[in-house]
């Protein structure tokens, strides 16, 4: 007998949304280990697998990366399967981390994220996540509480897509998100489960798991030359992920799209814009920083200033058509404030993507890097408000160059 | 839901490219499907017939499965077999012995 959840609201913290997300999502299988600021979600799981009514295999296993290694057996088999991990958790789990995207295995992986040590920090920080950008991964960030529940709930119907077949993690920021708590709005069962794909009955088309047919996967491929073999495909098999991903752009607007229809609630999708369509400068920010800038944008077009938010709520595929159609629309500057350094190259790594994306475009819109709120370090309205406005003289003076500003340092970084 | 053109049990044309991919490489156990790899071998089992008693120790214990039974007496491919001497060390009576391949 299926369990049928009933809609309701709750007070309720963001590790405790991301595990009534995989409930509601009827995930079948679960591995964990323990890291902080994770923990309370596989604590959460634990409980309601032992509750009646959710038929569920809970593993704990003893490492991360026997997480991701038993989750990958678990997906071959072609089962639902949750986990949640932080920071060097997720650096533990990383050799698992691509084996499974070239698998095609639709894992969901939720990362409360968290800074890297040393020294020891185990606040709101994305240097984790962004360290595991080219594992073939896609990685969409939470912004609210609400969102961390849309947001895995859109990740299974992503991920078990048969045009995209790729993990995906779903990250949400430490403490800031993870350990607050907030009203969120739980719908009725019926509608998860309409909006969620149905999961195949002899597990997914691609991986054929039969005890009757061994099957040996992801076998040797030699490097080949100028003839292919069935043997020397592995620069092919890379290009695969790439068209997966490329294909999780379309999907990833679909499966908001009817999200919206089916919730009613607007989640974005490779990003959202809040009163962008006539602004000159825009802030764009991944996680709880893009909720707060919402405030910080209202406060300075309350001034009479044209500004407006980006949430960068997909990572990997990165949005490069949205944001050069933003830029062809109007907007003139992007700052971009972010809690990771892409060491070197003058700002985070998104700054650097941004430039990339518009390298093509004449003329080329004003990419301001900003760094702040690494390791947990505050980041106020005041101080978005101030990057913003930092963008707006950029623009009017024509700054090319510009060199990334760290927010609330404390020193002269020259 | 589209299913994968590929079934498991199809075999693999050689031209294959990129547009015909499965999802994740994936081989199908067949017999000598990297080839001849009798030519590993350094050292030869020889089964004695006279001491085997057909017990099928060695036919339990060879990984790869090129020991065989045949109108009731014991035979090894030696296309397949590369030598890791492992029936040799488990015959509970002796029966098979190495011999020194010439090359």
């Amino acid at each position: 007998m299926k369990e049928h959840l009933k809609e309701s609201v709750k007070i309720i913290s963001g590790n405790s949304v991301a595990a009534w997300a995989a409930r509601y999502a009827r995930v079948q299988v679960i591995s964990a280990y323990p890291i902080t600021p994770q923990t309370t979600i596989v604590e959460k799981l634990s409980d309601f697998v032992d509750s009646e009514g959710w038929d569920c295999q809970y593993m704990r296993v003893e490492s991360e990366h026997s997480v991701m290694a038993f989750l990958i057996g678990a997906s071959f088999a072609g089962t639902r399967t949750f986990s949640a991990t932080s920071g060097q958790g997720l650096f533990y789990m990383n050799e698992m981390l691509h084996w499974a995207a070239p698998s095609r295995l639709p894992i969901v992986l939720t990362v409360a994220n968290r800074g890297v040590a040393p020294g020891w920090n185990i606040w709101a920080d994305h240097q984790d996540v962004i360290a595991s950008r080219d594992t073939g991964w896609l990685i969409l960030f939470a912004s609210s509480h609400q969102d961390i529940f849309d947001t895995i709930i859109q990740a299974y119907r992503i991920a078990e897509d048969p045009r995209v077949y790729l993990p995906i993690m779903v990250c949400l920021e430490g403490f800031q998100l993870s350990h607050t708590i907030e009203p969120v709005y739980f719908p009725d069962q019926s509608l998860v489960d309409e909006f969620l794909l149905d999961l195949p009955k002899n597990g997914w088309p691609h991986t054929f798991l039969d005890p009757n047919r061994p099957i040996t996967f992801g076998s040797l491929q030699i490097p080949g030359g100028k003839v292919a073999t069935p043997s020397s495909m592995y620069f092919e098999f890379r290009a695969s992920i790439e068209k997966a991903m490329l294909n999780a752009r379309t999907v990833i607007k679909e499966a908001a799209q009817d999200f919206k229809k089916i919730f009613g609630r607007d989640t974005g999708d490779l990003i959202q814009k809040y009163k962008c369509d006539d602004a000159e400068a825009v802030i764009v920010c991944a996680g709880n920083m893009a909720r707060q800038a919402i405030a910080a944008v209202d406060k300075l077009r309350s001034e009479g200033l044209n500004v407006g938010a980006v949430k960068l709520r997909s990572y990997k595929p990165f949005p490069i058509q949205e944001f050069q159609e933003l830029a062809n629309n109007g907007v003139k500057g992007f700052g971009v404030l972010e809690r990771n350094m892409a060491f070197s190259l003058n700002g985070g790594a998104a700054s650097v993507d941004l430039k990339s994306a518009f390298y093509d475009m004449e003329p080329s819109p004003y990419v301001v890097p900003f760094i702040g709120g690494v390791g947990g370090r505050d980041i106020t309205m005041d101080d978005q408000c101030n990057i913003l406005k930092r963008v707006l003289n950029v623009i009017k003076n024509k700054e090319r160059n510009v060199k990334v500003e760290y927010i609330n340092f404390h020193g002269r970084f020259e | 839901m589209e299913k994968n053109k590929y079934k498991p049990w199809r075999s693999i044309p050689d031209d294959i490219r990129f547009e015909d991919l499965p999802t994740c490489p994936l081989a199908i156990s067949d017999k000598g499907s990297i080839g001849n790899t009798g030519e590993w071998r350094t050292f030869r089992p020889v089964i004695n017939k006279e001491k085997c008693t057909k017990c099928m120790t060695c036919w339990t214990y060879c990984p790869e499965g090129v020991i065989y039974e045949d109108n009731d007496e014991l035979f090894i491919d030696y296309t397949y077999c590369k030598g890791c001497l492992i029936c040799y060390s488990e015959c509970p009576v002796n029966a098979i012995e190495k011999v020194r391949e010439e090359i």
